[in-house]
């Protein structure tokens, strides 16, 4: 098969997997080395659905021996099934890399005779990339469950990143549809990883030369709407995979019915993408922003308010928290007011001890007074605060009907 | 009106500044000598770059404010903006002020050099991110672009400690200059006679190695077969990704 028929059918089979991210790591080049990886990360290109791409994203092989339901490559379905060669894939990643095109690899596989030897088959890519060519761009590579954790370990030694998806969210609906899979199995990778992260950072930070062992942690990825599990369960599981296995990043997948005769899925018109851009602001909340899982979804509310994002929906939930005071208040309280990212916040704190701040500079440190405005006080005085408005009449001007209606073309709902 | 003329590089822009303090004159304009202007009625003043003098500008700023203001103040010049009087009213401020005002972003002429900042930042950036060499016949790895300001400078950096092992020139085709990384150190110049399609920022089949572009078509088939069609989104890849940018990349560049 030729080079180019490879690429089209490995990287199609592996772009169901969102991340794309080359962050987390700084590892350095070497005397006569190609390449470093840069902590932010970087993104080369954008597809025409939007997304980054930072790495060469694709498989070893699409052949699998499991049948997940939701997987384009399970072995019942019958599609083309491809291989790289460890050279081949060697050397699009050097070539690709040296054009600037990419930060790296992100290398995953179909399961192969058994896990144990898929994850060896990855390891050895890395090892090439690393070894032979004195690569130190980005690598991650997908952690096989069910591999010994010999296999795990000296794959991490040449890997930036591991990642184990969970796609998921709950056991019992993962029992359903990928019967060779359970949490525990999942899990297990990962707790392991966890344990010997933390140890390598121990030993790096007391001699130096000790090799970097997956120094940009682990990330995973959830499937939203495959299955009835709700933002709580997500969020939750999510929530406890950051603070239990200390995982660097959950991605969010709108559920695609890619296996359209699939009976155990629901055929979705549209990937809910909606859903799944409101968890990932949620999400940002829960790493970035301070804010505790329950100041963002409870029992009494088990899904996220799909038309306003959910800080906002935070402050109209608790009132009694705002107006705040831009030239008083803490940051913490700062970055809480719907419309001030986390940088306006930042320069707020910074700029407001030369004198009061007013609207106009407010504007120009890039807060959104739209929406800013309903739950600050600063050196003048804003006529409407949430004082003198009722949130519901708040929630209507803010809210987006266009993302409602979207939401239910996603879903074939009629609300409208 | 007092008009100050300089050479248009920053050595020149800070003598400037040396010359309004021991003249003692305020600057109304401060613009570099390729900038159209009447000969009427205004004095005009012409800048010699002058080494010294502008090292004594720029020391004088190291001890008062912090690397990363000075750093800001160079990002700005480099936007090419019209930003001269601005940078030397924020310099007056910061020598004649006895506390550190640089942080004050409640002061607008330092705000809107904070934001000028940011454009330049940016731009640099996605030249990190944007440029595509094409290895060519003699190993060496060529890139055009034409950013928006004259970001090379904030380029070198970066590429020095990635590509070390490999020699590389990044060339602005609208300011017709470029850096050159010969194995050693990175070098400034002007190739007289370019032959690179403004079109693509490609050079010719012949100069290029035999396998350029076979892997830019590979690129191309692996841009094309990881998107998802199913969510398509053209306005977030050009938030991302602006159309300008375009013209140089193989992948949405489909010219060649
Ligand atoms: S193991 Fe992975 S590749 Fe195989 S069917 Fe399941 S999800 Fe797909």
């Amino acid at each position: 098969m030729e080079i180019a028929e490879k690429v089209k059918i490995l990287s199609a089979s592996a772009k169901y997997d969102v991340s794309c991210s080359s962050s987390g790591s700084n590892r350095p080049n070497t005397k006569g080395g190609l390449g470093n990886a840069v902590y932010a990360g970087i993104c080369h290109s954008f597809t025409d659905d939007g997304r980054c791409i930072a790495l060469l994203k694709t498989l070893l092989t699409n052949n699998c021996i499991y049948d997940c339901a939701y997987c384009i490559n399970r072995k019942s379905n019958d599609i083309k099934r491809a291989a790289f060669t460890v050279k081949e894939i060697v050397d699009l990643t050097i070539n690709f890399y040296r054009r600037n095109y990419i930060e790296g690899l992100f290398l995953s596989s179909g399961v192969m005779r058994n896990p144990d030897f898929t994850m060896q088959q990855l390891a050895q890519v890395a090892k090439e990339l690393r070894t032979i060519h004195r690569f130190n761009g980005y690598i991650h590579l997908k952690a096989i469950p069910g591999a010994s954790e010999e296999s795990i370990r000296n794959a991490g030694f040449y890997a930036d990143r591991l990642s184990v998806n969970i796609e998921i969210p709950s056991e019992q609906n993962l029992q359903k549809l990928a019967p060779e899979k359970n949490f525990k199995g999942i899990l297990q990778p990962m707790n392991y990883l966890k344990t010997n992260i933390l140890e390598n950072k121990e030993d790096r930070r007391k001699f130096h030369k000790t090799p970097m062992f997956v120094p940009a942690g682990q990330s995973t990825q959830l499937i939203i709407g495959a299955t009835p599990d709700s933002d709580l369960q997500i969020l939750s599981l999510a929530s406890g995979l950051y603070s239990g296995q200390n995982l660097k990043r959950v991605y969010y997948s709108a559920y695609l019915h890619v296996n359209t005769l699939e009976s155990r899925l629901p055929a979705l018109p549209e990937p809910p993408k909606v859903r799944e851009n409101r968890l990932y602001q949620a999400d940002w909340l829960l790493r970035l922003y301070g804010f505790g899982l329950n100041e963002i979804i409870d029992e009494t509310h088990p899904n996220l308010d799909i038309s306003v994002d959910p800080k906002l929906g935070f402050a109209l939930r608790n009132p009694q928290l705002f107006p705040i005071d831009v030239n008083k208040a803490d940051y913490e309280m700062i970055v809480r007011v719907p419309g001030i990212g986390i940088r306006s916040a930042k320069l707020i704190v910074l700029s407001r001890k030369f004198g009061k701040l007013g609207f106009e500079q407010l504007k120009k440190m890039g807060v959104v007074l739209k929406r800013a405005k309903y739950f600050i006080r600063c050196n003048e005085l804003s006529a409407n605060n949430i004082k003198d408005i009722n949130p519901f009449q708040i929630r209507k001007e803010l809210m987006s009907t266009t993302v409602l209606k979207r939401h239910a073309d996603e879903l074939q709902l009629k609300l409208f | 009106m007092n008009i100050f003329i300089y050479n248009g590089t920053f050595e020149g822009f800070l003598t400037a500044i040396f010359d309004a303090y021991e003249m003692k004159i305020v600057p109304d304009k401060i613009i570099p000598s390729e900038t159209e202007y009447s000969l009427f009625p205004d004095n005009y003043y012409n800048i010699q770059p002058d080494k010294e003098k502008s090292d004594r500008v720029w020391n004088g700023l190291k001890k008062k404010i912090s690397e990363n203001t000075c750093k800001m103040i160079y990002t700005v010049f480099l936007s090419e903006s019209a930003m001269e009087k601005q940078l030397y009213d924020f310099i007056c401020k910061i020598f004649d002020t006895p506390y550190n005002i640089e942080s004050n972003m409640g002061d607008a002429n330092i705000l809107n050099l904070r934001n000028m900042e940011r454009k330049v930042h940016k731009e640099a950036v996605r030249m990190i991110e944007f440029i595509r060499f094409q290895k060519m016949a003699d190993n060496i790895f060529f890139a055009s672009i034409s950013p928006a300001y004259d970001v090379i400078p904030l380029l070198i950096k970066h590429f020095e400690a990635r590509f070390t092992d490999q020699k590389w020139i990044i060339y602005d085709l609208k300011r017709d200059y470029g850096i050159f990384y010969n194995l050693k150190e990175t070098v400034q110049m002007t190739i007289p006679n370019l032959r690179v399609s403004h079109n693509s920022g490609q050079v010719s089949d012949e100069a290029k190695d035999i396998d350029e572009n076979l892997f830019q078509s590979l690129w191309q088939d692996y841009f094309d077969s990881i998107n998802i069609k199913e969510r398509k989104n053209p306005k977030l890849q050009r938030q991302f990704m602006p159309a300008r940018y375009w013209k140089f990349m193989p992948e949405k560049n489909r010219l060649r």
